[in-house]
Formats: C-alpha cells, structure tokens, sequence
C-alpha cells in the first residue's frame, strides 16, 4: 500500500499528509452520506411496515431510488429566508447542526487500526463535541424570529443538556472498567475475561456487567437525537416543526441529514462501547466490520421501533425522566461499579 | 515556517477577533455565539499545548452546557438597546479601572523576564506516551483531593442555595405523579355493571 502510493505522494510533495487525509475523509462521509439516504428508505419501510402498510414502492424496485428522487427535489427548491430573520445566523444554523455530527466520526474505529484519529482522549472528544450539536438547533430557532420555531428551540436546549449529563455518567462507568479513553482500547478491553476464553465472548463485552448503564445510554441517545418519543423539539401538533418551521429546500435536508448522521453516530457508538464493537460474538468467528456494521444496525431498528411503537412524551415527563431518574440511578451505578472493581469480586482484573 | 505556529497563529487571530466582537457586538445574541467561538479557539491553543484534557473540558463545560443556558437566558431578554447605552459614562471609571488591572496583569506575565522569571524555568517536554488526562487525575485525586473535595462542596452548596432561593411551592397545580398515572390498573377506573335490558 505504501510503495503503491508513493509516486502520488511524490507528486503532492510536502501537502500530501494533509491530501491523504482529506481521501480518508471523504472515503469516512461519502458511505455515511449513502447510509443516511438509505436510513431514511428503511425508516418509512420499517414504520410501513409495522402500521400494516408497504412503504415507499413507486421509485425504482420496491422504491430503492426513492432518497434518491428526495434529495434531488430537496436539492433543486428554493431557499427561502423570511424577511424578518436573520439572515447570517439562519444559513448558520444548519451547518451548525450538521458539522459536529460530521467531525465526530473522526475518532469513531471502524476496526482495529482502522480509525482517522486514533486519539488518547477520543471518549472525551466525543463528549465535547457532541454536546456542541445543540447549537444548530438553537442558533435556526432564534434566527428564524418566529414562535414556535423559538420554542422549539428553547425546549431542544434543555432536553438536550439534561440528557448529556445522564450520557456522561454511562460514559464514565465505561472508562472506569476499560481504564482508557481511546475507543480502540475499549473495544480491545472487552475481549478478555473467563467468558471470552470460553468462546462465548459476547457475554464478555460491557453489556450485562453495565446493562443499567447500556438502557440509560441508548434511551440518552433517542432523546439526544430528538427522535420519537422524545420529539417535543419538532412536535408538530404542538410547535409545527420546531427549529425547521421556516426552512426550505436545502436548509432543511442538512438538518435532515444532521439527525439521521446523529443517529447512526448514536448506534455505532453504544456498539463500540457496550457491543464489542468488531469483536465477533463467538470464539469461532473471525472479528471484523461487518460484526459492528450489524451491531449498528441493530440498535439503529430499537431507534425506528420506538418510533412506531411510542407516543410522544409529554415536555415536563422528559424533564422529569432525565433529572429524577436518569440522573440518580447513573450516578448510584458510577459508584456501584466503583466499589466492584476495587472489591475482590472484580470480574476486571 | 513551521506548521504548528501557523496553527497557532490562526486560532489566535480568531480568538482576538472573536474575543473582540464580544464586546463590539450590537446584539447580544451575536456577542454570546462570538464569546462560544471565542471558548472554541482557546480550546483549540491548550490542545497545541498537550493540554488536552483542559482543551476539552473547556468546550464540554462552557461550549456545550453554560453558554447554551447563557444563550436561552439572553434569547428571552427584550433587549432596549438605547438603554444599554445610557449608562456608558456612568460606568466607564469602573470598567476603566478593571481594563487598567488586566492590562497591568497582562504586563507582569508577558515582560516576565524583568521580574525575575528564569527562576521558574520552563517545564521539560512531554516524553513519548504522556496523557494529559491521567496526569491530572492522578494529581487531583492524590496530592489535591482535599482542596478538590473542598471547592465541589462549595459549588454543591452553591447550587443547593439557588434552588431553594428560587424553589416555590404553588398551591392549587393539577400535577399528578406519573409513578401513580403508571400504576393505573383497568379496575380502579372501570367498572362493569351487569343489568338488564331496559324495555321501553
């Protein structure tokens, strides 16, 4: 691989590192960018599905072109900015939803070695960055200067900083029991343990030691993304379609594009740190991609099934969830998790 | 030139114009999403410093959570800009005095080679596999554990005495417990009745 690249590299000189890794970029977000489209297509299919209808069928074979055909009309309508809003802050807006949800791939391994960044603090990275999504949402709320997408901006910011806080907790039982904050190290460190040398390792990973932590984590993420049954930010009987009431055409496919990236990042994530990530679940299957490709879309179904399955929260049972008991329980567990690694029962050593 | 100090140079342009705009900013929405560029870019210089875990906490802490609260609070506000402005010679000895003691701060720690700063020399280079991270945790939690216990207690006392300074019970709200609504079995709210036919 290296000689191969060399005469390239000849070529760009000294910008090639940085060449190179603009390639690696674009070989990250271009199969994201598909995934998404295709996230969208199962979603209605999924839903379709379970409500007892078949979904989009029209465009292509059993409607497989169907994102396609949605994002050239998305890409081809006009944007339009209200007169009254503005007008720096409203093209702001969307980039800012869709750029942390872009760059926090950066550290995410895909298998081992095979990572962009492979940082130290690469949970912490996650944590920061993440937390910055809500800005997107705030900043289109404001500059539309309109109610509801004003409200719906005001209720994203506190749902989404409450339900950070109870992520952050799960986030810190896992890097007690993994002693590392790189993702490469966590997945490495659940691949150890007596079940693990029995070849039954998926009862080795960080799922049942942490599986308060791990219902906590994917229930955090749901509502992190704004999704059903935690949509109050976009719920249309009661704030039309929150922070995107007033956005059109290609302004809103990039918050489209936001909370479906936000949703595979979400997924990937619980599979790398409670899944096992690339591990395979028995001795005698080889470890690979494809292992957290399946993981991933595993919890990206739980992510439609409440979607079909849920009614909507009300706004104070969000609030009330995350603080009163998210909250505590995550942090009795931080403690619990604590106290059993340094107990002589510690199944970690 | 080397490319680490072209990097620092560019977060630090930015940083001096975000910083800049905080205060020149007719908005004060405006000035609170320069004041988050502003934490981005700072971030971004402790990062180049091997400061990795100060950089992030930095975004984490008052990027993702304070400035969000600070953004909903200065959304809400009607803002009178002609009345921000009326008190402006009214304040200008004591926002002088405050400018003067940062700039004479500033002085001692940029011309510190006149006070006798070579007494303090500079810490030696990270070595190969350093975290930042389990540095500070080590610290905190060994030699400081005591001054570190010390300051949460003050802010949990901090933060216990904003709540019940603002917490007030209101009679007469229609709140249920949704641990009760939960609960609700079939029996306790329907009931069948068995009767006869009515006949006209």
């Amino acid at each position: 691989m290296e000689a191969m690249l060399q005469p390239v590299a000849d070529l760009f000189g000294p910008i090639w590192p940085a060449v190179w890794t603009l390639v690696k970029i674009i070989a990250i977000i271009a199969p994201l960018m598909i995934c998404v489209a295709y996230l969208t297509l199962a979603e209605r299919k999924v839903i379709g599905y379970m409500q007892v209808r078949i979904g989009p069928n029209r465009v292509g074979p059993m409607g497989l072109l169907q994102p396609m055909a949605d994002g050239i009309k998305l890409l081809l309508k006009e944007i339009i900015v209200p007169s009254g809003a503005n007008k720096g802050l409203f093209i702001l807006g969307p980039i800012l939803a869709l750029a942390p949800s872009l760059v926090a791939w950066a550290v995410v391994p895909f298998d081992d070695g095979l990572v962009l960044a492979n940082v130290n603090a690469g949970l912490l990275f996650l944590l920061a960055i993440t937390s910055m999504e809500v800005y997107g949402v705030i900043v289109a709320g404001w500059a539309s200067n309109s109610k509801y997408p004003f409200l719906g901006s005001m209720r994203a910011a506190a749902q989404m900083v409450s339900y950070e806080v109870s992520m952050g907790f799960a986030l810190i039982c896992v890097l007690l029991i993994s002693a590392s904050l790189n993702l490469t190290d966590i997945v490495t460190t659940q691949a150890q343990g007596r079940f693990h040398d029995m070849g039954l390792s998926f009862l080795s990973w960080n799922w049942i030691p942490l599986f308060p932590m791990f219902v906590v984590y994917v229930i955090s993420g749901i509502a992190e993304t704004n999704r059903a049954p935690f949509d109050v930010v976009e719920g249309e009987a009661e704030v039309v379609a929150g922070h995107m009431v007033e956005y059109s055409g290609m302004t809103f496919a990039l918050f489209f594009l936001a909370e479906y990236a936000n949703m595979i990042l979400v997924s990937i994530l619980t599979s790398i740190l409670f899944l096992g990530g690339w591990l395979s679940p028995v001795g005698f299957l080889p470890d690979g991609f494809h292992w957290l490709a399946l993981k991933t879309a595993m919890i990206l179904f739980i992510f439609l099934w409440a979607r079909a399955t849920f009614p909507r929260f009300r706004y104070d049972h969000i609030m009330r969830l995350g603080w009163k008991v998210f909250i505590p329980v995550t942090l009795v567990w931080v403690v619990v998790v604590a106290v059993w690694m340094m107990s002589p029962l510690s199944i970690w050593n | 030139m080397e490319f680490k100090t072209f990097v620092f140079y560019f977060l630090a342009a930015i940083l001096v114009f975000a910083a800049l705009r905080v205060i020149t900013a007719r908005n004060p929405v405006h000035a609170a999403l320069y004041l988050v560029l502003a934490f981005f870019n700072a971030g971004g210089i402790w990062l180049l410093l091997h400061a990795e875990f100060l950089a992030i906490t930095l975004v984490m802490v008052y990027v993702g959570a304070v400035m969000v609260l600070f953004l909903f609070v200065v959304m809400m506000l009607d803002i009178n800009l002609d009345r921000l402005r009326q008190g402006f010679w009214s304040y200008l000895p004591l926002g002088a005095m405050i400018g003067i003691l940062l700039v004479i701060e500033m002085a001692l720690v940029l011309g510190g080679q006149y006070f006798g700063l070579e007494a303090m020399p500079a810490p030696p280079a990270p070595g190969e596999g350093y975290s930042n991270t389990r540095e500070i945790g080590r610290v905190l939690y060994t030699d400081y554990v005591y001054p570190f216990e010390l300051a949460s207690l003050v802010l949990l006392v901090a933060m216990v005495a904003a709540v019940s300074l603002t917490l007030r019970k209101r009679k007469g709200t229609k709140y249920i417990d949704p641990a009760l609504q939960v609960a609700v079995k079939r029996e306790g709210r329907v009931e069948l009745v068995k009767m006869q036919a009515e006949k006209e």
